[in-house]
């Protein structure tokens, strides 16, 4: 067998082969749901109720997909230049450490000048995270893949350190805790009472953001260039190794942002359970999204509402809550997949 | 005991060896892999895939060598899956890598939790035991170091032999080497790229999947979430640091595992004045410290990651 490009593929095709794609998981999904007794379609539709059966449940998903579209966001503009960035977590969580050294109380400011701060000091955390991997990927050839990941492990470590340590919580109780961030540091609740934080609208904002200086700006189309060819852009004059490093510097900041939107939209303080796996999933939502930023939010609210619809049902079903998960790796799977057949043909011979 | 006297004890270099295992095992599937020309980053959900099956297997009431074969098996399977999605469609082997460790991995987590949906402290088995090696342990230290291993470990230092041998001395070997440097030199030859490239997944795999079935087989006697810990990216970083070659990892494996064994003994040395963290971070430390100082010399197979499509170029 060998692949064919396909000339011109119908748009017809290029939304079939994805929506195949999200089809075949459910239907895997399903018959990994039939292994517990459970019946497929009464799960389904627990999740689904779960992620957007009520208010309180749409709000939800809104709420779990904010730090999901910052980590998208960041893995799909390393992605896009070609920049392995596997490594939001670290990112995420040395922003969130940002966000509680400068936001409890070290900076006796009021909100409007203390939020904007926290915001640039998480962007710098987690941009610095990323460019020492980048650095060694430019300067001496090391596969940033490994390296990131591996820092994910030291990172998390790190922060293990912090949370026994320097950053404790003297009134915590002994658990390993910051102290909560102050009022003037909490991003405010899009609606009273609810947890919906003002995070959303800023990973909203970014989202745009990034999609301004992919269309727009030299930056953008710097950083396109670069992953589709380097030796191209290299001899149309760009500077590939600065832009690299220019593009680690935004895909961590990113990142760090996430860390800020958790602790001081959501949990008010930093805890070693801040993450469950964002970094990682924002993987999969760059991939679902095509690494497009705009696409990344419709993303990250799928996936979210995939994990918060999942938890709700395993809550009422024997069904165990790992299978969103499995659901989002598949997804993951399946989508390059689809999307490697609307772009070629199999042709057997 | 001092810092000094832990070097030169036996016991440091049995659990150096002990700790090395499955770091060769998986090592030398990431190796084979790669010699073939194809990145596998499912290594860390494949070795986690391995960590359960053996130890379902054996929890089952199966033979704890029955749980040997599971583990392979489960392994390969996720190899076939990536080799499959990378090899003959192309796709790009970072996100597919990173796909199969999150598929592997969760679906194991799934599996574990249907299982098992109300347990608190994870179902024990009876692990390999020590397996003494007859006169050759009662030689003094160096017995206690390397002869009285579990089964298993004595199978992780064969494998490295066998597959020296496999890739440097048989035909198959010379086809899968070549596969990865120059992939139209093995189509002149009459033999199908695609074929050696998936087999040798698969085949790493296997070895990927057994290294995961140490830790629940004879490291530890249970399965526990999150236990592979970042050893299947070590052995990434292993492979690249031991330039390819499965003599070069294994000395690389048992340096690290050493270095490993060394840092657990000074933790109750100095584990006052040094927070534990740091010594817990070592490893990993060690490893991007191993990639820098091999990337200049670091000889990578040719056309590792570039998918190869037939009469292209």
């Amino acid at each position: 067998m060998r692949l064919e490009p396909r000339e011109a593929p119908s748009l017809a095709l290029t939304l079939a082969y994805p929506t195949l794609a999200i089809l075949a998981v459910f239907v895997f999904a399903g018959i990994l749901v039939s292994f517990s007794g459970a019946n497929p379609f009464s799960v389904f539709t627990l999740v689904l109720k779960g992620a957007a059966g009520s208010q309180f449940a749409l709000f939800e998903t809104l709420t779990r997909a904010t730090p999901l579209i910052f980590t998208g966001l960041a893995a799909a503009v390393a992605f896009r230049a070609k920049l392995w960035n596997i490594g939001a977590e670290a990112q995420l969580y040395m922003g969130a450490v940002a966000t509680v050294v400068f936001g409890t109380g070290l900076l006796p400011l009021p909100a409007p000048l203390l939020i904007p701060i926290l915001m640039i000091v998480a962007a710098i955390a987690g941009a610095l995270t990323l460019l020492g991997p980048a650095f060694l990927k430019v300067r001496f050839g090391v596969d940033e893949v490994v390296t990131t990941l591996l820092l994910n492990f030291i990172i998390v470590l790190f922060v293990s350190l912090l949370l026994e340590g320097p950053l404790k919580d003297p009134m915590g109780l002994g658990w390993p805790q910051t102290k909560k961030v102050i009022a003037e540091a909490q991003l405010p609740k899009l609606i009273q009472g609810k947890r919906l934080h003002a995070g959303f609208i800023l990973a909203l904002i970014a989202a745009f953001a990034v999609w301004i200086i992919n269309a727009r700006m030299a930056l953008g189309y710097e950083m396109k260039a670069v992953g589709f060819n380097p030796r191209a852009a290299r001899f149309a004059g760009m500077k590939v190794d600065r832009i690299m490093l220019k593009t680690a510097l935004l895909s961590g900041g990113l990142a760090g942002l996430a860390g800020l939107s958790e602790v001081a939209g959501l949990k008010g303080n930093l805890t070693l359970d801040l993450s469950p796996g964002f970094g990682y999933a924002g993987i999969v939502v760059a991939m679902l999204a095509l690494l497009h930023p705009l696409g990344v939010v419709a993303a990250a609210i799928f996936v979210a509402g995939i994990f918060v619809g999942a938890d709700a049902m395993s809550r009422q079903a024997q069904v165990p809550s790992y299978i969103a998960q499995v659901m989002v790796a598949a997804a993951l799977l399946a989508m390059v997949t689809a999307l490697m057949f609307t772009r070629y043909r199999i042709r057997w011979k | 005991m001092d810092a000094l006297d832990i070097l030169f004890s036996a016991s440091l270099w049995a659990a150096a060896i002990r700790i090395a295992s499955p770091l060769i095992f998986a090592t030398l599937g990431e190796l084979i892999s790669e010699r073939a020309g194809v990145l596998n980053l499912g290594i860390e959900g494949i070795m986690t895939v391995g960590a359960f099956a053996g130890w379902f297997t054996v929890y089952q009431g199966g033979d704890l060598w029955l749980g040997v074969v599971a583990a392979a098996l489960a392994g390969s399977a996720f190899g076939l899956l990536h080799a499959m999605l990378v090899v003959p469609l192309g796709l790009s082997q970072h996100v597919t890598g990173i796909g199969i460790t999150l598929f592997a991995a969760s679906l194991t987590y799934y599996t574990y939790r249907l299982a098992f949906p109300e347990v608190t402290s994870p179902p024990k088995i009876e692990p390999f035991a020590p397996w003494p090696v007859p006169v050759l342990s009662d030689i003094p230290f160096l017995g206690e170091a390397l002869f009285r291993q579990t089964p298993l470990t004595y199978l992780a230092f064969i494998a490295a032999g066998l597959v020296g041998w496999f890739l440097y001395r048989t035909p198959a070997g010379l086809a899968v080497r070549t596969a990865g440097e120059n992939p139209a030199a093995v189509e002149a030859q009459g033999i199908d790229v695609t074929r050696v490239r998936i087999m040798a997944v698969v085949a790493g795999s296997a070895l990927m999947g057994i290294g995961g079935a140490f830790l629940t087989l004879s490291a530890f006697n249970s399965f526990y979430f999150e236990m592979v810990n970042g050893r299947g990216w070590i052995a990434i970083a292993l492979v690249v640091f031991g330039s390819w070659r499965p003599g070069k990892a294994l000395l690389g494996a048992l340096l690290f595992a050493a270095f490993d064994a060394y840092q657990l003994r000074l933790q109750q040395l100095a584990g006052i004045f040094v927070p534990y963290q740091i010594f817990l971070m070592l490893p990993y430390a060690l490893s991007i410290l191993a990639l820098i100082l091999m990337s200049r010399r670091a000889s990578y197979p040719r056309a590792l990651m570039i998918p190869y499509r037939k009469g292209e170029r």
